[in-house]
């Protein structure tokens, strides 16, 4: 003889309109085991994710409650009458509720509708989900797309760029019409062009201590498209106190990195990198360049991960750290771990609310140049006056090939510590590179040799070409 | 599904509410499921058993869940639903209402601000525990059931 499951109203359904099954088993969980194994959909409804059966189901064994007993290894033989009773539970808070799809989104998302893992309810969490996009640069340019063809409900674009054209190599949702024109304008126009469904909500703003936590606040995931390390730290931070998953990429000349991290359910991003690199240490896409399919790479899988996310379905990348190389179209793969001494998330935090990002990164706490710059016209004119004033331009022979000052001496900074003997102490000397931060480097390094007479070109080769000569292109 | 509510049920679960403001007023819907309807047909008004925070939560214990059950079985009817007031907040589902909610049952719900009660809103749990979808409500069927 079996034991008897009485089953409550609202579970019947998922027993075939039972109010009662018949089962074999020793225990309490043995049985519920069975019952929840033979009715697969019973299952989230009687246990928790960690599969602790859920507070509010109430589980008697011949009207005793197994609590009182000996939870669920309480035995039972057979004619033993199990009920599972519930306690109902509720309260005022926060609304959560799912919006309807009209007729046109039906048919514009049929392709996810008919996806089982997604449908008409993953659809219409879609609908109902709030992303912000840090930066509508390289990396969010194809996650707006693609966040905004997929009709997430609402997208927040934070930026305060103006399209740039030199962007257009990667940062697709700009056009060349836009040039000129702000991002989020520019960036707005476009996610509306390719559906009107979506609302854009824009920050026309740098994402600051001061804003970080109002903006964020609002979202349900943060995908984090900066290039910039006090951003970075600014948008974990804020992220981990107001507990949003950040949806994080990063992009260097051939190779990526994404990852999520949700402090809740694992590490940070400081749990993975506790301390930014030295000011300089990494260059920017603009110093360092960047293959323009690579952002397209990387922001996309930022969106697949964003979009899991909201759809609750597969796995996050959740304590995981993809590491693309696109020379060798290689993905790897490193666990990430949480570290129980990680200031913001781990056990003891020191760091409870946002800080000064810029002072943390080392900014503004560089050495101060002051007098060791010279403007294009200035050299321009000490240069005609001094033929003797050697030029040295410090950037790599591949840059040269671009555009170079005529009469300028070509040594990359990686070598100049190496060819200093090339050098005569007693001429001036003024270095030079793209923009003019690779040849403050250089002056260190000529200082520290003990060359005085040494200066850096203020805005390099590209103040060059807009202030003196102007048949050099710009890069 | 469509919740068959009779004005008169309408009507009962706004005074509760008002009647247990500025607490939650709780308390079960008997009735049967036909087809497309789920059809109101007695309120079991219960006791809130949350004293701690009764303005802000409210709890149907097992044991008068268990006996509301057995009362409506007798007369051949079964829990449909579950009634609640949110005293001073809209009549949607909180996040701790979805957290602790059944599958299945109508979780219709009371907006009471400032003591006066507005029209009921009926939700029900999606099968992944996710959210929670709006119902309609209707009183249409009510000859087809009393005749």
């Amino acid at each position: 003889m079996a034991v008897t499951i009485l089953i409550p109203t609202p579970l019947r359904p998922f027993v075939g309109g039972r109010d009662a099954v018949q089962l074999e088993g020793g225990s309490v969980g043995e049985l519920l085991d069975r019952l929840t194994g033979e009715h697969a959909p019973l299952r989230p409804h009687l246990f928790a994710d960690d599969g602790r059966l859920r507070s509010f189901v109430n589980v008697y064994v011949n009207d005793r409650d197994i609590r009182q007993l000996a939870q669920r290894d309480t035995p039972v033989k057979a004619g033993d009458t199990v009920s599972i009773i519930p306690s109902i539970a509720g309260g005022t808070a926060v609304a959560d509720v799912l919006p309807h799809l009209s007729h046109e989104e039906i048919l514009r998302y049929s392709r996810h509708l008919i996806l089982p893992d997604v449908g008409l309810e993953g659809q219409k969490k879609l609908k109902a989900a709030r992303v912000l996009l840090v930066g509508a640069g390289g990396l969010g340019s194809p996650a707006a797309l693609y966040l905004t063809a997929a009709g997430v409900g609402t997208i927040g674009l934070v930026d305060f760029d103006v399209v740039d054209k030199t962007n257009l190599q990667r940062q697709i949702l700009h056009g060349t019409s836009t040039v000129g024109t702000g991002k989020l304008e520019s960036a707005a126009a476009r996610i509306h062009d390719l559906n009107p469904n979506v609302r854009v909500e824009p920050f026309e703003t740098r994402l600051t201590s001061e804003n970080a936590l109002d903006i964020i606040r609002d979202f349900d995931v943060v995908a984090d498209g900066t290039d910039n390390f006090p951003t970075r730290y600014l948008v974990n931070d804020a992220c981990v106190l107001l507990d949003k998953p950040n949806v994080y990429g990063s992009i260097f000349r051939f190779e990526g990195q994404a990852s999520v991290f949700h402090a809740r359910r694992g590490p940070c991003y400081r749990c993975l990198y506790s301390e930014p690199p030295p000011p300089g240490l990494v260059p920017s896409c603009a110093e360092g360049g960047v293959l323009g399919v690579l952002p397209g790479i990387i922001g996309s899988i930022q969106a697949m991960e964003t979009i899991k996310l909201i759809l609750g379905v597969g796995e996050p990348l959740i304590g995981r750290l993809v590491l693309f190389d696109a020379l060798k179209l290689q993905f790897r793969e490193l666990r990430l771990e949480k570290d129980p001494d990680c200031p913001v998330c781990g056990r003891h935090p020191t760091i409870t609310a946002l800080i000064d990002y810029e002072a943390f990164c080392g900014i503004g706490a560089e050495p101060s140049y002051e007098g060791a710059e010279i403007s294009a016209e200035q050299l321009k004119d000490e240069w005609q006056r001094n033929p003797e004033l050697l030029v040295i331009d410090v950037r790599d022979p591949h840059e040269h090939a671009i555009a170079h000052i005529e009469g300028a001496r070509l040594i990359p900074l990686s070598e100049l510590p190496d060819r200093l003997g090339e050098l005569d102490g007693h001429r001036e000397i003024v270095t030079h590179c793209h923009h003019g931060a690779r040849s403050l480097k250089a002056l260190e390094i000529l200082k520290a040799a003990g060359f005085s007479k040494v200066r850096s070109l203020r805005g390099g080769i590209d103040a060059w070409a807009v202030n003196v000569d102007r048949s050099l292109p710009r890069y | 599904m469509t919740l068959v509510l009779d004005p008169r049920h309408v009507a009962a679960i706004r005074r509760h509410g008002e009647a247990d403001y500025p607490a939650e007023a709780c308390g079960l819907i008997g009735g049967s499921v036909e087809e497309h309807y789920k059809v109101a047909v007695q309120l079991v008004p219960l006791v809130n058993r949350r004293t701690d925070a009764a303005r802000n939560r409210y709890l149907i214990d097992p044991e008068s869940f268990r006996r509301a059950q057995e009362r409506l079985e007798r007369d051949g009817l079964e829990v449909i639903g579950v009634y609640h007031s949110h005293p001073d907040h809209p009549p949607v589902p909180s996040a701790f209402d979805r957290e602790h909610a059944w599958p299945t049952l109508s979780y219709v719900i009371v907006g009471v601000g400032r003591g006066s009660a507005a029209e009921p809103k009926s939700w029900v749990l999606t099968d992944d525990r996710g959210s929670f979808e709006e119902e309609p409500i209707t009183n249409e069927e009510r000859k087809v059931v009393w005749q």
